[in-house]
């Protein structure tokens, strides 16, 4: 069994050994360097671009202008391509473009021998632009013109669902009930992976390759065959090992221009090495939102029904577009039910800020803050016990989405709320804390979440997974699946092992992808792959094994070989019959019937199944100071089997982090005249140092989900999801002051504090 | 790489000053950890960089009759750590303990850390308060001013063409019996830049009961770092107590003139001035072994 | 323009053409080929390009490569045995699980080896402020303050 078991990571040893290679490791010697000048405007067009200086600079080989680049425009998001044109992302961007939609847009890109001489040309190009005024709230873009022609108002798109059949109105009039209301806001965040997007391109055998660091090799392939206008085939992208992505790299970002350039000059390798700035700009963001709830609550604590609208700020461009807020918004009715109506309506609104995409979490950590503070405040007004409202109304086993039909088929979340409240003394204190005066306070808070596994079925699932024997009895197996730092090598390879019974060590997955090897998968997004994924690798391990028992059988004329377990062929009695080693040197080498024994399988995956969880914390604030001390927190989860203890521990504890800092320091801030971020780099934007970060606590319930692999449930992005608001209603029980907006800088705290008089 | 268009490598204090005084434009380089920053974003171009890590005349920590003597190539790490700076000046050790991370304090110096002029500098409000006096050497000699002088704008100090710093002087008078402490007040608890830092220095009567003297700065109090010295005056000979603090709170806002900027508006800057001095001001008397009566 | 430095790199005395434009990170990466030294930020923000100079830790990105001239450097390529053997400190990391997508490890292997070979003892909030100059966005610091009190302890 490795299933469960702590198995060191198959990555580790290269990783501190310092042979891990990454994309920018591996670029060769004499490779051609390209660098992208970004508009210093945030709205308008490019009327002129002079080069003829930076053309100039000895060791510049070549500028190319958005009035150079194919008249193309291509989609972006790292979602699967879709044979139905109704399905299709938006493409709304070419290679580099004329029309500015934010501050830091790509225009131009130069190409030199070395980095500083790119560097340096890049300030002698002279740019001409009409410039228009910046629209960078939701407000001001649905009053303003039209940044892409089709979408007037700036509105993408604007969807409502209802669940009840009736509205929220109409649900109240026959109900006795009370009605509350909040108004949420959160802020634009991004990343932080610490490895920068770069990668280079080359031509080689007729192809364009492209080695790159992203989360999803495959669909990148396609966008730069969409964008450069050439056959798929034809486009070659490897992922080497890469420093974190969390969603930022579930973009395509600036490979299609990277191989466009090279292609320009004839297949010379080019490489597209961000700096820690564009990192900031020129990626992605997690969308700011801006959340309005209404429910209506019967005197016993039930939800009759709630409405909720919300405005989604997309940026400049569309990339994952509508689908991150309608992840948001479908989770309404996935955290709570309500009796009667839920009515939600959402919008994602174009503006002139950088481009918001996927961040681990999908809109759910938008939502989830809305909605747990929202709760906190209603527990609070009613006077009501803050858990027993969660109970009462949050989703249980045997739940089925009724618009999308993903269903809860496993929840023990009311387990994880136990343990979270017994861990913190969380009733007692919660009681205890709600009467406290002076400027240092201490509070206790919790939040629950609810978090579907993969997309299905609002998007494809599919992956797919290669096995091939070795001859010494090992195996190798190829996934689509990319390892990105979370784990996912190390569990396809427990995977592996599990169900082809060779053992772990004689495992070999390959961790670069590489689209000419590697079978298709969609990549590293949702926390699907364990999921999706590991069903492939479940199903190709099982036909593999088939195949090795069947070749047992045949060097032993019999039927007797069943299964294999620790290496071995065993006969139904469990009695080894022949080592697979000896199998595989004979299926290699049988003078009559060599046989290259190998499996691939691809799993068409319908099935979803909702994760769940709690983050209990407790804080002390000091107010006068607006500082916030963590004291403890713990996150409880129910993912399902956990196939690795210890990877998913460091998974939980990479998000809970993550969900501290979107509590208490992470935002991105821009000028409100120019659009231009104030604090785009390291020092400005406040990620937390290990002085920052708390000691962290984990605990996971594990039942078994049917419909797993393993038993197993996402687990990559939810421990970031609830951690928000329950800091939030940590201070909420500290001070009794309703924080509707994060982050919680001492600022914020400090004014609210004042405002309300206590100090 | 960096874009450098030359480099000159001194190797002593008068070799240095003849080079600043034949280049105009040089640019001084110690640690490089503001330098090299500043020239990766593009803010030096075509700068003639001196570098002067190697004068050895310009590294060390010594006491001389008592009185010490910081070269201004210390790096922050060896501040910190050196027994000289632990016994006689221990808030010094603390000021600069609060720099970035142990990496940047490895490499940046306190004599970069004055003579870029900047307002936040962790090392210069807690200088202030040791009246921490700086010898400048130029073609002409040597002069000492007060650092309060040294000051003069946002990144502008008393630097005349051909001169640069080579001595911190804390003369044994102005640290003697006090007792200090600073505060940074951050967004993050390290790799960052102060909102604000405040740094109070006293000394106490043998009864400890009154402040006879007592120093405060601040760094982002103002466009530049300052002390506070009306309401040092007031407090002087003062006795202990919190009605004694919360007037020094309130008195330091009539000397600090901070800025609103995307960090933090001017309103909570005052605030935070307020408070700090008050928190900073009772760390340090306690230090001192004083107490404050309620 | 070229100039040569000798220094000592993992233990091997080398002498490096160098152009005096350039960072201690491009030469170690550039003509050395020691790419365990990360680029993560270029401004001494990140701490994923530290290296060891006379065994403490600095920003090699804001280090100019002329100033290693006789300098002893480390890098995570060192610090493993001639016989391939991991030190302590690679061991804990492995052991914690210290490392996900391993951007930011080889600084804080140095970092945490630079700790260890103090041959002092220190609390968990010591080892904070300790290894407070590298950002990491994977792990919450939590294992990877485990594997340094780990390392910590049994070397000490």
């Amino acid at each position: 069994m490795t299933i469960g078991k702590n198995i060191p990571r198959v990555d580790a040893f290269d990783k501190v050994t310092g042979r891990a290679k990454y994309a920018d490791d591996l670029v060769p010697t004499g490779t051609l360097i390209a660098k992208v000048l970004h508009s210093t405007i945030a709205n308008g067009l490019v009327k002129k671009i002079d080069t003829s200086k930076a053309k100039q600079v000895p060791g510049v080989i070549e500028v190319f202008t958005c009035f150079d680049v194919p008249d193309i425009v291509f989609p972006t998001a790292g979602h699967p391509w879709s044979t139905n044109i109704a399905n299709h992302d938006i493409a709304d961007r070419k290679l580099l473009n004329t029309r500015v939609r934010y501050y830091g847009d790509d225009i131009a890109v130069v190409v030199a021998e070395n980095e500083l001489t790119a560097t340096e040309a890049l300030k002698l190009i002279e740019v001409e632009y009409e410039e228009y005024t910046p629209l960078l709230t939701i407000e001001d873009a649905m009053n303003g013109d039209a940044l892409h022609e089709e979408y007037p108002n700036n509105i993408l798109a604007s969807t409502k669902y209802n669940v009840g059949g009736v509205s929220f109105e109409e649900a109240l009039e026959n109900n006795d009930v009370k009605i509350f209301e909040d108004e949420f806001e959160v802020p634009t965040v991004q990343h932080c992976f610490m490895e920068n997007p770069n990668s280079y391109a080359y031509m080689e055998s007729g192809k364009i390759v492209v080695v790159t660091s992203t989360q999803i090799p495959h669909i990148v392939r396609r966008v730069i065959g969409q964008a450069l206008d050439i056959p798929w085939g034809q486009v070659r992208v490897i992922k080497p090992y890469i420093g974190g992505g969390f969603g930022a790299k579930q973009d395509v970002l600036y490979e299609p221009l990277n191989a466009w350039v090279s292609k320009m000059l004839g297949g010379k390798c080019v490489k597209l090495e961000l700096t820690r700035e564009e990192g900031f700009i020129n990626t992605r963001v997690r969308h700011a939102m801006k959340i309005h709830i209404k429910s209506a609550v019967s005197e016993n604590g039930r939800l009759i029904a709630r409405k909720v609208k919300m405005f989604s700020n997309q940026g400049g461009y569309a990339s994952h577009g509508h689908s991150v807020v309608a992840g948001a918004a479908h989770v309404v009715k996935q955290l709570y039910q309500d009796e009667v109506a839920t009515d939600v309506e959402f919008t994602t609104v174009f503006t002139n800020l950088p481009v918001a995409g996927a961040m681990r979490g999908y809109g759910v950590p938008q939502i989830t803050f809305a909605l747990e503070a929202h709760m906190e405040n209603v527990a609070k007004e009613m006077n009501f016990d803050n858990i027993e409202l969660r109970k009462i109304n949050m989703i249980k086993e045997g739940f089925v989405d009724p618009l999308n039909s993903i269903p809860s088929l496993t929840n023990e979340l009311d387990q994880c709320i136990e343990i979270g409240a017994k861990h913190l003394n969380f009733r007692e204190k919660h009681k205890k804390y709600s009467n406290q005066e002076g400027h240092i306070r201490k509070g206790v808070g919790c939040a629950i979440f609810s978090y579907k596994t993969g997309v299905y079925p609002i998007s494809l699932e599919t992956a797919s997974c290669r096995m091939i024997l070795n001859q010494d009895g090992s195996i190798q197996v190829q996934v689509g699946a990319t390892e990105i730092g979370q784990g996912a090598d190390t569990v396809f390879t427990q995977m592996a092992a599990e169900i082809t019974g060779i053992t772990y060590d004689k495992v070999y997955i390959m961790s670069a992808q590489d689209t000419d090897v590697t079978p298709y998968d969609s990549g590293a997004y949702a926390s699907r792959q364990t999921y999706v994924s590991g069903h492939a690798v479940k199903k190709c391990g099982l036909e593999l094994k088939q195949k090795i028992l069947d070749y047992a059988n045949y060097l032993k004329e019999s039927e007797i070989a069943v299964d294999i377990k620790e290496n071995h062929v065993l006969d139904k009695d469990g009695n080894k019959i022949i080592h697979v080693s000896e199998v595989a040197l004979e299926s290699f080498y049988h003078r009559e019937n060599s046989k290259h024994i190998a499996a691939e399988a691809t799993h068409h995956c319908d099935t979803n199944t909702i994760s769940h969880g709690t983050t209990f914390v407790e804080i002390e604030v000091d107010l006068k100071l607006g500082l916030v001390k963590i004291l403890d927190i713990i996150n409880v989860h129910d993912s399902g089997t956990i196939i690795n203890p210890k990877t998913a521990l460091g998974q939980v504890h990479g998000g809970m982090s993550m969900g501290i800092a979107y509590a208490l320091s992470e935002e991105l801030l821009f000028n409100p005249k120019t659009g231009e971020a104030y604090n785009g780099d390291l020092l400005g934007y406040k990620i937390p140092t290990s002085l920052d970060s708390p000691d962290i606590s984990c605990k996971f319930v594990e039942k078994y989900d049917p419909s797993g692999p393993f038993g197993n449930k996402a687990l990559g992005e939810p421990p970031t999801v609830p951690v928000a608001p329950a800091i939030r209603n940590a201070l909420f029980n500290a001070t009794g002051i309703k924080y509707n907006q994060i982050p919680l800088t001492p600022e914020r705290i400090f004014n609210k504090v004042k405002d309300k008089g206590l100090i | 790489m960096y874009n450098i268009k030359k480099m000159y490598n001194a190797e002593t204090i008068s070799d240095a000053v003849k080079f600043l005084t034949d280049n105009e434009d040089a640019k001084i380089i110690a640690g490089g950890s503001d330098v090299l920053i500043e020239l990766r974003h593009g803010k030096l171009p075509n700068a003639t960089l001196l570098n002067i890590r190697d004068i050895k005349e310009m590294q060390g920590i010594e006491l001389i009759n008592e009185d010490i003597i910081i070269k201004p190539l210390s790096t922050f790490t060896e501040i910190a750590e050196n027994q000289i700076i632990q016994e006689r000046i221990p808030m010094l050790a603390e000021a600069v303990n609060t720099v970035g991370g142990p990496q940047v304090r490895n490499i940046g110096t306190i004599g970069g850390n004055i003579c870029n002029g900047i307002t936040s500098a962790d090392s210069a409000s807690t200088l202030f308060t040791l009246d921490a006096e700086l010898e400048i050497t130029g073609p002409d000699g040597t002069r000492n001013i007060h650092i309060k002088d040294f000051y003069i704008w946002v990144a502008e100090v008393d630097l005349k063409q051909g001169e640069l710093l080579t001595k911190i002087i804390i003369k044994k008078e102005s640290y003697e019996n006090y007792f200090g402490h600073y505060y940074k007040y951050a967004k993050r608890n390290a790799m960052d830049i102060a909102i604000q830092g405040c740094a109070v220095n006293c000394k106490l009567s043998d009864d400890k009961t009154k402040l006879e003297n007592v120093r405060i700065g601040f760094g982002v109090g103002g466009p530049i770092p300052l002390r506070c010295f009306e309401t040092e005056n007031k407090a002087k000979g003062k006795l202990i107590n919190n009605e004694l603090i919360d007037e020094i709170g309130k008195s330091v806002l009539e000397e600090v003139n901070p800025r609103t900027s995307w960090k933090a508006t001017k309103e909570f800057r005052l605030h935070l001035a307020q408070e700090l001095s008050k928190r900073v001001l009772r760390e340090a008397i306690e230090r001192a072994g004083g107490h404050i009566n309620d | 323009m070229i100039e040569i430095i000798k220094c000592k790199i993992n233990g091997r005395d080398q002498e490096i053409a160098i152009d005096p434009r350039e960072s201690l990170t491009d030469m170690l990466r550039n003509k050395l080929g020691l790419t365990s030294v990360k680029k993560g930020c270029e401004v001494g923000e990140c701490g994923a390009c530290t290296v060891l100079i006379d065994g403490k830790s600095y920003n090699s990105c804001i280090y100019l490569a002329s100033w290693a001239k006789d300098k002893s450097i480390i890098t995570v390529e060192g610090l493993t045995s001639e016989n391939g053997e991991l030190s302590p400190v690679q061991k804990a990391f492995i052991d914690e699980s210290a490392v996900q997508c391993g951007f930011c490890t080889p600084g804080l292997l140095l970092t945490a080896t630079e700790i260890v070979n103090s041959g002092q003892k220190y609390t968990r909030e010591e080892l904070r402020t300790l290894i407070s100059g590298h950002l990491c966005r994977c792990t919450g610091y939590e294992n990877i303050l485990n594997a340094v009190e780990k390392a910590l302890n049994q070397e000490n």
